[in-house]
């Protein structure tokens, strides 16, 4: 199970949380900051995996941003990879080669992407276009309301000059 | 509209942050965007709600509280529109957690949802109720979770799958409930589904047997076909990972049947063909392939035998081994940990390949490594794989070298043929990683050393050479301190040569000169000092014609800031001074440690530092007690809280050593006073079966002050010559005093060693109006907690109303107080009432000390009359 996922840039700051396990607000803060001193120190050619608290933190970098998750002793390292470049692969087909900007200003779609990936801490869909799709479904609904609300204000404008 | 009057956009907002050029600016421009989001919350403000919590999630990313928006969440998701639904329940999942009350409030708009018309805003609260629901929510909302699992939408289903694994692990009772809609998700042919099928049923049978049975039973075939179909399905564009079709998919179904197969040989034997397949077929140039083969490993090595299986496992694990790519390399050794148990000599072939890993340039690799040589190790290589490990010792990193040093140690203990080898290891980690040795293993080592008498020349004249070599490590010098006091004289005479040794000549004023370094050294803690000082002590007698100059280096220590050493030396010196007949016998070499009762203790779990009163508090067969290191350290944690004591009254000296907190007022007041007091704790001490040198440390100031009594303010010198041998000498009448005070205690003399089971109760304090006794109790596994009972009786004639106990402690320790027995205490000692205390010492060893106050009022009295009494206590555990 992933307890955590987190997204670092090489700044050590903190561009996506999103945490499957309890953990309580003042424990975060601590458990980003130590996250981050371990992996962001760590040398290019090394192995992807930290071991931390009795768990392990997998992580990947893609350009200026480290994805980390943080998994069980026993859980499959390898396939956890695979699980974030899944996740890239799927950001990078919704930005259109993604750069840490889009997720700076649009972070609330990485994250509904990710909640189309991950659930309770478990890989939910392993189909790319299938992530896409839905995401597109949403985001065409979230559209129609804010164009009906448009109208509909528009018409109170006339109706009220 | 006016665009100013909500603030900014949610895009500006973050343009504004990141232009701040200082943490000061930063925070400003939150503090300016929290203001306006709460005013916003504050007027209510529907149209930017949205906007708002966008913004606030941003904010709450770079660490700021945003407490204030959770509730905005919940008004959020109570509205109708998908849009806002969207943004509360992210702001819901970000800004909460299942700890908190307020997500109970959310409980009713999660259920409306569950069922709304809308497919994705049913996704929605799936979403989030899989990610935080909390026991309470899972128990109300599992019946409609489990309806979604039958949901006509593929999307919703997956969902909903994982959502009941998050229900069935906060409430393992629901798990029954979800069986039969789990195993129906396996027959699905939407990758999806099936994904998340599986592992809703691996973890259902983690939490509940009859689902593991079922599966296995109902299951197994289809889940073997399904992976059969899976690796063997033509290239499939949209689950495509390089070249593998859908590798998550594999993992999953792999693990699903590793769970199946655990135990089971039927179930077993109808995967080993799918297993082989997979073994052998998948592609392993990319991480997809490897992650696949390593799930794969994994699982034949869990499941029933079937020797073909696992030689084709153990040679993927040499493959991977093998591998340039790190990753690999990892996975590698974390899977051969599992395979020791299966099949060691395979695992054994690889040791040259792992003892390379332990040396790698990566922390995790090594770490794994390491562990992984561990297990690797038994008699037979312990040797060759030592020895490469302590030359690693010397060229590794400082941040490994701690786990190295323990994992080293830990192996020469468990596997060392013969003493000298061990005694030859140990001195070698010494000598290169001494600061990272732990004190019992110091202690281990001086226990084995001691057990060697024919190598105690041998030992010694190695410390010796060691000592010269690296003289910074603190363990090592304790050892070669200890072993030279004790020693010395084999070191000098060259002493018990063997074969092996090149002979060296050191002079008695070398051997002197290695105690005086180390306690002139400004690096050496107050252990190693003491332990050096005690050194020069045993040495004055070994080497007469170094008299003169022990003498001086202990005097000197007479000016020491930590009290425990100025005593020593002020005691010592006057051993050395005015008792020379009795000296050589009270130096005298240590008894031989008894390795069963250390090892007993080590086995118990009981943290034994490598404390000289551990040492020194054995009995020699004279009954003489071996005082010369005892006191030393029991004292000093006496008095380790007011180490740079002055003592200008000798009052307040006693005081010190002792202990006892008194207030000097209380001290001069009365000698009589101050005589109970001490005796207070004496009792105290004894009756707790503290070591008897502790005792005969304190013996002789309750004696000194006995006698004293009409002057409190002993002088200095009269407690120094009434050191514990002054004190046996003119033993009669302390001892009938002392006597006197066990007989208080009832028949239990206080046993020799520490950690008796059985405490005598101790009349913690009594006056003509009340008495109160504690007894103690210990659990033999737990040394840090003391149970005290209190009782409490009421000598005087009037019933006490209300009576209330108090007690406080310092930071150090922890009290829980249990309610008591009553709270109204009869009169003329008809009738007890008793209170639990079990105080928790974080600092084990150290004094417990404790301020208790009692309340209680007069029962005919017509004013309600408080009466308060003080009292201290201290005991030491």
């Amino acid at each position: 199970m992933i307890h955590f996922v987190l997204l670092i840039s090489r700044q050590g700051k903190v561009r996506l949380t999103k945490w499957y396990s309890a953990y309580p607000q003042k424990e975060r803060t601590k458990v980003i900051r130590e996250i981050s001193g371990e992996v962001l120190a760590r040398g290019p050619k090394l192995c992807n995996f930290v071991e931390w608290r009795g768990l392990k933190v997998v992580y990947r970098r893609y350009a200026s941003l480290y994805f980390c998750m943080c998994i069980n002793q026993g859980d499959n390292e390898l396939e956890v990879l695979e699980i974030i470049h899944h996740y890239v692969e799927t950001l990078d087909r919704y930005f259109g080669s993604v750069c840490e900007l889009d997720l700076i200003f649009n972070f609330h779609k990485a994250y509904y992407i990710l909640d189309e990936l991950l659930l309770a801490g478990e890989l939910q869909e392993s189909s790319k276009k299938t992530v896409a799709r839905l995401i597109a479904g949403q985001d065409a609904l979230v559209e129609t309301a804010k164009e009906e609300a448009n109208s509909i204000s528009n018409i109170i404008a006339q109706a009220s000059k | 509209m006016n665009p100013f009057s909500s603030g900014t956009r949610l895009r500006d907002m973050i343009r504004a942050i990141r232009a701040c050029k200082t943490a000061a600016e930063e925070r400003a421009v939150v503090r300016k965007e929290c203001a306006a989001i709460r005013a916003s919350i504050n007027e209510n403000d529907q149209e930017y709600r949205h906007r708002n919590l966008a913004k606030l999630m941003f904010i709450h990313m770079l660490g700021y509280p945003t407490h204030f928006g959770q509730m905005e969440c919940l008004k959020l998701i109570a509205s109708a529109g998908f849009p806002e639904k969207r943004i509360g329940y992210l702001g819901l999942m970000l800004l909460l957690d299942e700890r908190q009350e307020v997500l109970m409030l959310v409980t009713n708009s999660l259920k409306q949802d569950l069922n709304h018309t809308n497919q994705y805003i049913v996704g929605l609260a799936l979403c989030a109720l899989g990610n935080i629901c909390s026991a309470e929510m899972a128990r109300d909302l599992a019946p409609e979770v489990e309806r979604l699992l039958q949901f006509r939408d593929p999307n919703i289903r997956k969902k909903a799958a994982l959502c009941s694994i998050r229900i069935i692990k906060k409430v393992p009772d629901l798990a029954e409930n979800f069986i039969n809609p789990a195993a129906a998700l396996l027959k699905e042919k939407h990758h999806g589904v099936l994904i998340t099928g599986v592992q809703l049923c691996t973890d259902l049978c983690k939490v509940s047997s009859e689902a593991l049975e079922h599966f296995r039973k109902k299951c197994t075939e289809v889940l073997v076909k399904t992976l059969k179909d899976v690796a063997n399905s033509p290239y499939a564009p949209e689950y495509d990972v390089g070249g593998i079709t859908d590798p998550f998919l594999h993992i999953r179904l792999l693990r699903f049947l590793r769970v199946l197969g655990q135990g089971d040989a039927d179930a077993s034997d109808s995967m080993n063909d799918i297993l082989a397949q997979v073994a052998t077929k998948t592609e392993s140039n990319k991480n997809a392939g490897n992650a696949i083969l390593y799930e794969c490993v994994e699982t034949i090595m869990s499941i029933e035998d079937n020797g073909g299986l696992r030689v084709l496992a153990i040679n993927i694990l040499g493959r991977f081994l093998a591998n340039r790519d790190n990753n690999i390399r990892y996975v590698a050794l974390n899977m051969l940990m599992k395979a020791i148990s299966v099949d060691a000599q395979a695992v054994q072939r690889h040791r040259a390949t792992i003892l390379e890993c332990v040396k790698d340039s990566d922390a995790s690799i090594r770490k794994r490594a390491l562990e992984l040589v561990y297990l690797l190790i038994n008699e037979s290589n312990v040797k060759p794989l030592t020895k490469e490990l302590i030359d690693y010792l010397e060229v590794s990193d400082q941040e490994f070298k701690g786990d190295l040093t323990a994992k080293i140690c830990s192996i020469v203990e468990k596997f060392s043929p013969e003493k000298i080898w061990y005694i030859d290891q140990m001195l070698k980690v010494l000598s290169e990683a001494g600061n990272f040795v732990k004190d019992e293993v110091c202690h281990a080592l001086i226990v084995v050393i001691s057990n060697a008498p024919d190598l105690h020349g041998y030992t010694v004249r190695a410390l010796y050479k060691a000592f010269q070599a690296s003289s910074e490590q603190e363990s090592l010098v304790r050892v070669a301190v200890w072993c030279i006091g004790e020693y010395g004289d084999m070191l000098v005479k060259n002493v018990g040569m063997l074969d092996v040794e090149d002979p060296i000549t050191v002079t008695e004023s070398d051997a002197v000169d290695v105690a005086e370094i180390t306690i002139k050294r400004h690096t050496s803690d107050l252990t190693t000092k003491a332990m050096a000082l005690i050194a020069l002590l045993k040495l004055s007698s070994r080497f007469p014609s170094c008299s003169e100059r022990i003498r001086d280096i202990i005097v000197q220590q007479k000016g020491s800031l930590v009290l425990e050493l100025q005593q020593r030396s002020l005691e010592f010196n006057s051993i050395l001074e005015k008792h020379r007949n009795i000296r050589s016998a009270l130096v005298e070499r240590m008894p031989v440690l008894d390795e069963a009762t250390f090892s007993g203790r080590r086995a118990g779990s009981v943290p034994t530092t490598l404390s000289p009163s551990t040492m020194a508090s054995v009995k020699v067969p004279n009954g003489v007690v071996k005082s010369a290191a005892a006191p030393l350290v029991d004292l000093l944690d006496l008095t380790s809280d007011d180490a740079p004591a002055p003592s200008s009254s000798s009052g307040d000296f006693l005081n010190d050593i002792l202990g006892v907190d008194l207030s000097p007022a209380s001290a001069h007041s009365g000698a009589s006073q101050a005589a109970k007091n001490g005796t207070d704790v004496l009792m105290d001490i004894l009756s707790l079966g503290t070591p008897p040198a502790q005792s005969s440390s304190s013996t002789p100031d309750i004696f000194s002050l006995s006698q004293n009594q009409k002057s409190p303010v002993a002088s200095l010198d009269g407690l120094s010559t009434s050191s514990p041998v002054s004190a046996r000498a003119a033993s009669s009448q302390a001892a009938s005093s002392i006597i006197d005070l066990l007989d208080g205690l009832g028949p239990s003399p206080p046993a020799p060693e520490n950690n008796g089971p059985a405490y005598p109760s101790v009349v913690a304090f009594e006056s003509s109006s009340l008495r109160v006794m504690f007894d103690f109790l210990k659990s033999p596994g737990n040394p840090q907690i003391t149970v005290i009972k209190a009782t409490f009786t009421n000598l005087s004639s009037n019933v006490y109303a209300d009576f209330v106990f108090q007690a406080a402690v310092p930071k150090f320790l922890q009290l829980h107080l249990d309610p008591a027995s009553g709270n109204t205490l009869p009169a003329n000692s008809s009738g007890t009432v008793t209170q639990t205390l079990r105080v928790t010492n974080s600092q084990h060893g150290k004094l417990i000390r404790s301020m208790v106050k009692m309340f209680w009022r007069k029962a005919k009295s017509t004013t309600s009359h408080v009466n308060c009494e003080d009292d201290r206590f201290f005991w030491k555990d």
